[in-house]
């Protein structure tokens, strides 16, 4: 689960990690009255929304004036922002942080994650901060270092002092690193993150260390123990149909073809999208819809699917194990009987009880197709998609 | 012979009593498997499907002598679950359970380094040797015994490379679901070694998916030390990056670990990677 900059800032505070003085406003008045309160002649209009990259695409802009910081909000505030890491439709700026500006001396990187290959939580940190931290990892590696901590000792302070030292700091600035690095630990673990994100880390011309900017993601599974994390959640920064999913328990994801698939599991899933392309078609979705599934379950899921007005034609693949074919094909049926099926569907069913949900389906008087073998449904669907 | 399970192992189920356990308890029971007890704490005492419940994984392993254990509890419990095995000596552990906090994982992980226990899992669907024993949740009547060793991270797609193995008369030897989860117990790596080394196994179908580095990995150790005959597929060519493709470990980030650097690999260690999902089993009878 994502968060926006502002909550992942109000997080900071309570974990002592300095960041700017500044306010989430949702109107350019409100705007302007948190620009005049935090004082000063400069503040940064910062537009909330989950996706890096906002800054090259004027979701970042400085003001010099209170008219300024009022002119930029009317701007910003109810336009999509498209970054590289949104997509062509964007997300919706509903939100804004305004923020004091500060003098940079210089920018630093520094982010907390889970390694898979090592099974520990790392510290990565970069002298070259501001910049995107996969192109200095993949250009200028040795301006990287990382350190993994282990479970059992937690963060030690020689670890803070080898990153403080690495990214050039000094004197006062070795402890205050520390503490924020300390700070990023506990609240990685208090709230269950997946990933934390500083980039930058400024150090100002006093010498101070400051989170100009904070990214924090939480683990999925684990978000339910956290209720204060999970009333952050802003639905409006997520797919429609990817968040209607959720409320049913289904894995829903949008993708660009016109071909919808429904799958049971999401290893499954995904070998059929790859199918269908490898066909010569576009998957227009992956869905799993998991193993203890119902037939309302399959029904919403088949609702979902025809939702999108880009497919021409749906692919069914059920491998049933824990999930019974029977099952599927009343789901199916339910839908059918709900919303007005116009495209075809294409149905492979193989497993438990493939014979009675093969049963089920024929004779409805429908567009169905049953094919028993993957590969040739597969085929009748991008060739049924391209008729249509 | 077959690895690390076979028609003797004694196996117990943790989470015996609940709805999952009990479904697939009863499941593993009519498949054979030498299923000798459960334990659900606070219900220690009592039988169920006709096998004794215990209220520690330690009374069931003194009382029984079980080497395995099948773990069928929600997630906020699965940790603990998982350790009270390790600590009451089961040599085995199969962890069926989905979405345990990655955090909890990682603790489990550095607190059975050393302990010489194997966990299977979690978030998979378990290990079955055809015809001998059935630990997890995948449908029985799909299996042949026979000579191919199936390993993979995704359930529906080992259950689909057992349909085409059967199909074209191969059988396996055994199955094992390694688990979608970014981290978890055996790896590629750590069955790989045991197919190569165990008789039975004439060749290898190894199912891996975008996310991580272990296909990686599994490519180096098969290049230096496997003889058998390996047919590969990595799902996941299409997915988009920064998603999570339903398992919590099949996701790209930061350019890493998508399919095509994976098929790569593999391909540049000699191995036979299809492209389609539907032609595991054609190529396996064919690298035979």
């Amino acid at each position: 689960m994502n968060i926006h900059e502002y909550q992942a800032k109000q997080l900071f505070l309570h974990y002592a990690i300095p960041a700017p003085d500044g306010k989430q406003a949702k109107t350019p008045e409100a705007a302007e009255q948190v620009a005049e309160e935090l004082g000063g002649d400069g503040w940064v209009v910062k537009a909330q929304v989950h996706a890096g990259g906002r800054g090259k695409v004027g979701g970042v802009k400085l003001a010099k004036s209170l008219a300024e910081v009022a002119e930029f909000s009317r701007d910003m505030l109810g336009k999509r922002l498209v970054t590289q890491q949104t997509g062509a439709e964007g997300l919706p700026i509903n939100s804004l942080l305004i923020e004091k500006t500060y003098p940079i001396k210089r920018e630093l990187y520094l982010s907390l994650l889970v390694d898979r290959s090592s099974e520990r939580i790392i510290f990565i940190a970069s002298a070259a901060g501001g910049m995107d931290i996969e192109t200095v990892a993949h250009e200028t590696p040795e301006q990287i270092i990382s350190v993994p901590i282990h479970p059992a000792a937690g963060l030690q302070g020689y670890q803070c002092r080898k990153v403080a030292y690495a990214l050039g700091l000094k004197g006062s600035q070795i402890k205050a690193l520390g503490k924020i690095m300390q700070g990023l630990y506990d609240l990685f673990l208090a709230k269950d993150a997946s990933q934390i994100e500083i980039n930058p880390l400024i150090e100002t011309d006093s010498g101070e260390l400051i989170a100009l900017d904070a990214k924090i993601n939480f683990d999925d599974n684990a978000v339910e123990a956290h209720p204060d994390i999970r009333a952050m959640k802003d639905a409006e920064q997520e797919d429609e149909k990817e968040n209607k999913a959720q409320q049913f328990g289904l894995n829903y994801i949008t993708l660009e073809g016109n071909i919808g698939c429904m799958v049971n599991g999401a290893g499954l899933a995904m070998a059929t999208m790859d199918l269908v392309k490898l066909k010569g078609g576009l998957p227009a979705n992956f869905l799993d819809v998991g193993g203890g599934t119902s037939v309302e379950k399959v029904c919403e899921a088949f609702k979902l699917i025809l939702s999108d007005h880009s497919v021409k034609a749906v692919l069914v693949n059920i491998f049933g194990g824990i999930v019974q074919c029977d099952i599927i094909a009343a789901g199916i049926l339910a839908a059918v009987e709900q919303v007005h099926v116009t495209v075809p569907v294409v149905v492979r069913l193989e497993g438990t009880n493939a014979e009675q949900g093969r049963a089920l389906l024929s004779n409805t008087g429908l567009n169905l197709y049953a094919a028993d073998d993957l590969a040739h449904a597969a085929e009748q669907a991008v060739a049924l998609a391209e008729a249509a | 012979m077959s690895i690390l399970i076979d028609k003797d192992t004694k196996v117990i189920c943790q989470g015996f009593t609940g709805k999952q356990g009990t479904f697939h308890s009863q499941q593993a029971l009519d498949y054979g498997t030498r299923l000798v007890g459960g334990v659900t704490p606070e219900r220690g005492g009592e039988t169920h499907l006709g096998l004794p419940v215990f209220n520690t994984v330690q009374d069931a392993v003194n009382d029984t002598g079980a080497t395995a254990s099948v773990i069928y509890v929600p997630p906020f419990y699965a940790a603990d679950a998982i350790l009270e095995a390790v600590d009451a000596g089961i040599q085995l552990i199969v962890c069926i359970t989905e979405g345990i906090p990655i955090l909890q994982m990682l603790r489990v992980k550095a607190a059975m380094a050393g302990t010489g226990a194997l966990l299977i899992g979690p978030n998979c669907p378990g290990i079955i040797t055809p015809g001998a024993c059935k630990i997890g949740i995948m449908p029985a009547n799909i299996h042949l015994p026979g000579s191919i060793g199936i390993v993979s991270r995704s359930g529906t797609l080992t259950y689909e490379s057992v349909h085409q193995t059967t199909a074209q008369g191969l059988g396996q030897s055994t199955c094992v679901g390694i688990g979608g989860d970014p981290i978890h117990g055996m790896n590629f790596v750590d069955v790989l070694s045991r197919f190569q080394a165990d008789p039975q196994t004439k060749g290898i179908v190894m199912v891996g998916e975008i996310g991580g580095g272990e296909e990686e990995e599994a490519a180096e150790y098969i290049k230096a030390h496997v003889t058998k005959p390996v047919v590969a597929y990595i799902a996941g060519q299409t997915a988009p990056p920064g998603k999570r493709m339903g398992h919590a470990g099949a996701i790209v980030t930061g350019g890493k670990g998508t399919a095509e650097g994976k098929v790569a690999a593999l391909k540049a260690a000699g191995i036979e990677v299809v492209s389609s999902p539907t032609d595991i089993g054609v190529a396996m009878k064919g690298c035979l």
